[in-house]
């Protein structure tokens, strides 16, 4: 057997099941593993004890009978998912001290099914930023590094520290979270799978909010079967998120079939942008070759309306964020800057609590949706998301899935892009329009820049459809055979 | 559309945000190149396209209307940064 944190979620579960290995010794491998990643700074908050108590209790259970779809499973949280008893930060200063009284939905799913928890992962502030650089907590390394060149890396973000916890071997899967891309475009920069599933597949219940008509959670894992069976654990019906849909879970594990013969796979013209690395465009040709050989049918298709989802998602998410974040405000949890009046108490706490981009974020939001311009800005956004997702919908009647790139770029340096917030946002291009659309998305690893950095594909699938969407990124997968490993491995090769 | 130091410091007066007053103009200038940027919303016609409201289908979901929560105050002012009695304490609001 490989080393216990080199193995896949599904080779873990099975060597679990098969008694070669107990959910005590896989989570004291992961427990050290963590450690011996601190300088990637991915996590925020280790958990080791607990992580060991849930495994003990996880061996009982799997002595009993008992064991669940993740029974065992060491996993990474975003430190964006409220914790029962673990203190929870969004990467921001101003949840200072703030330790949830109870657990999100998706945490407590997971809980259920018998996964373990290793600590709450490393992300941009409030989920906004594609670089993991606006955390109060610090910048995390990506493990990866250009070729030749010792330059540290970003992650992506916002859940950069799930990706570069998976990546480096320190998990075995990570929650994140996708507001605009947050969970595929750092999976892509660090050669992992990550899925946005179908907006109200999982429950927002319990995680902090961003923008909440965009917000999903999702898996981040090193395999496309590691996504499925993880996906299959935190999904599902719940009340107290009254967008959550009541459908039921499918074993997402059974839709991996590798047969894609005959599937019409979209390959949408308007995401070829100007400028765009060469190297990326032959990516995905590759792609498309890849799944021509498999027996699908490739077709060419328009999305007109692409151009305009990033401006149209720069106002909408703001808006929906000067909104929810009007709650930090110094009373209730986490920091209080102490002042004379209430009001001014409000102002010196979200001054000194927020960090500039967020700051920019509310702003933006707060003016778009102030008198006089609601109409002219965020009634104008929410038309464009209407045509956004119309593009989708028309395209939907011809093709089963759609292909894309994931990010215009691999990794770039710690540093670059910082002085031009649009620049940032720009990250977010082939991303954006699921979340605008509220569709499900993958990227899958599956090539290596001249640099010698990771490139993802996007496959793009119909609204609760992440079957068909699965069983497309695991031919690619396949097809694409993609085994480098990131310079850092937790626990060296 | 391009805002000046003025409209951003009322901006941040609407937002409860606490900017110090070297900050107000390079924001200005970083808000202006974002809205500058959305701008071009405006060339696409949507006239007779309504307002997204929701991207899946939904029936709003019904319940009974019976309290299933509650009984937690002291885990709720667990987190507060003060309070006393019960209740959180913020400065004096009534002379």
């Amino acid at each position: 057997m490989a080393a216990p944190t080199d193995l896949t979620l599904a080779a873990a579960r099975d060597a679990l099941d098969a008694g070669e290995i107990s959910a005590k010794e896989l989570t004291a491998a992961h427990i050290a593993a963590v450690e011996a990643a601190r300088p990637l700074n991915a996590f925020i908050t280790e958990t080791p004890e607990k992580a060991l108590a849930m495994a003990k209790a996880s061996d009982a259970r799997r002595k009993a009978g008992e064991a669940g779809l993740l029974d065992g499973i060491p996993l990474a949280i975003k430190d964006l998912f409220c914790t029962e008893g673990v203190p929870t930060t969004a990467g921001s200063h101003i949840l200072d001290g703030f330790t949830p009284p109870y657990e999100s939905t998706v945490g407590a799913n997971l809980w259920r099914s018998g996964a373990v928890l290793l600590g709450k992962t490393n992300m941009d502030e409030f989920a906004m930023g594609s670089s993991n650089m606006t955390s109060y907590y610090g910048a995390v390394e990506n493990p990866w590094r250009r070729r030749g060149d010792n330059r540290p890396l970003v992650p992506g973000g916002s859940s950069g520290g799930s990706a570069a916890a998976v990546a480096a071997r320190c998990a075995l899967g990570a929650t994140g979270t996708d507001t605009g891309g947050s969970i595929r475009q750092p999976a892509s920069f660090c050669g992992i799978v990550g899925l946005k599933p179908t907006y109200g597949r999982c429950s927002r219940w319990g995680i902090v909010a961003f923008a909440s008509s965009l917000d999903q959670a999702g898996p981040m894992t090193r395999t496309v079967l590691d996504a499925a069976l993880m996906l299959r654990a935190m999904a599902g019906y719940d009340p107290k998120d009254s967008t959550c849909v009541d459908r039921p879970v499918p074993d997402y594990e059974a839709a991996l079939t590798g047969d894609v013969r005959g599937l019409k796979i979209g390959i949408p013209k308007e995401y070829r942008i100007d400028g765009m690395p060469a190297e990326i465009e032959t990516l995905w040709q590759q792609g498309i070759d890849w799944l021509k050989a498999a027996g699908a049918e490739t077709v060419d298709i328009s999305l007109p309306h692409t151009a305009y989802a990033l401006p149209a998602y720069y106002i909408i998410a703001p808006a929906e964020a000067s909104s929810n974040l009007a709650r930090y405000d110094g009373v209730r949890y986490g920091l209080r800057v102490p002042a004379d009046s209430l009001t001014e108490m409000y102002e010196a706490t979200r001054g000194e609590g927020f960090g500039a981009e967020v700051k920019r974020r509310v702003l933006i939001g707060t003016y778009v949706l102030s008198a006089g311009y609601y109409d002219a800005y965020y009634n104008k956004a929410r038309r464009v998301r209407s045509l956004i997702a119309r593009d989708f919908t028309a395209a939907f009647k011809t093709v089963d899935a759609i292909l894309t790139p994931t990010a215009p770029s691999a990794a770039f340096a710690v540093g670059e892009k910082m002085d031009d917030p649009i620049a940032m946002y720009l990250n977010d291009v082939f991303t954006v329009p699921a979340n605008l659309s509220g569709l499900p998305g993958v990227s899958v690893p599956a090539g290596l820049s001249a640099e010698g950095l990771p490139l993802g594909l996007q496959v793009i699938g119909r609204a609760f459809d992440e079957e068909t969407m699965l069983k497309v990124a695991e031919v690619l997968e396949q097809a694409a055979g993609f085994d480098a490993r990131p310079g850092f491995v937790a626990g060296g090769d | 559309m391009s805002v000046d130091k003025d409209t951003v410091a009322q901006i941040a007066k609407l937002a409860r945000i606490r900017l110090p007053e070297d900050h107000l103009e390079p924001l200005a200038g970083e808000l202006s190149n974002i809205l500058g940027w959305i701008e071009q919303l405006s060339q696409l016609d949507t006239e007779g396209v309504a307002p997204m409201t929701s991207v899946v289908e939904l029936r709003a979901p019904q319940r009974p209307d019976a309290v299933d929560d509650g009984d937690c105050r002291d885990k709720v002012l667990a987190n507060a940064p003060e309070s006393t009695d019960g209740f959180f304490v913020v400065p004096k609001v009534v002379e």
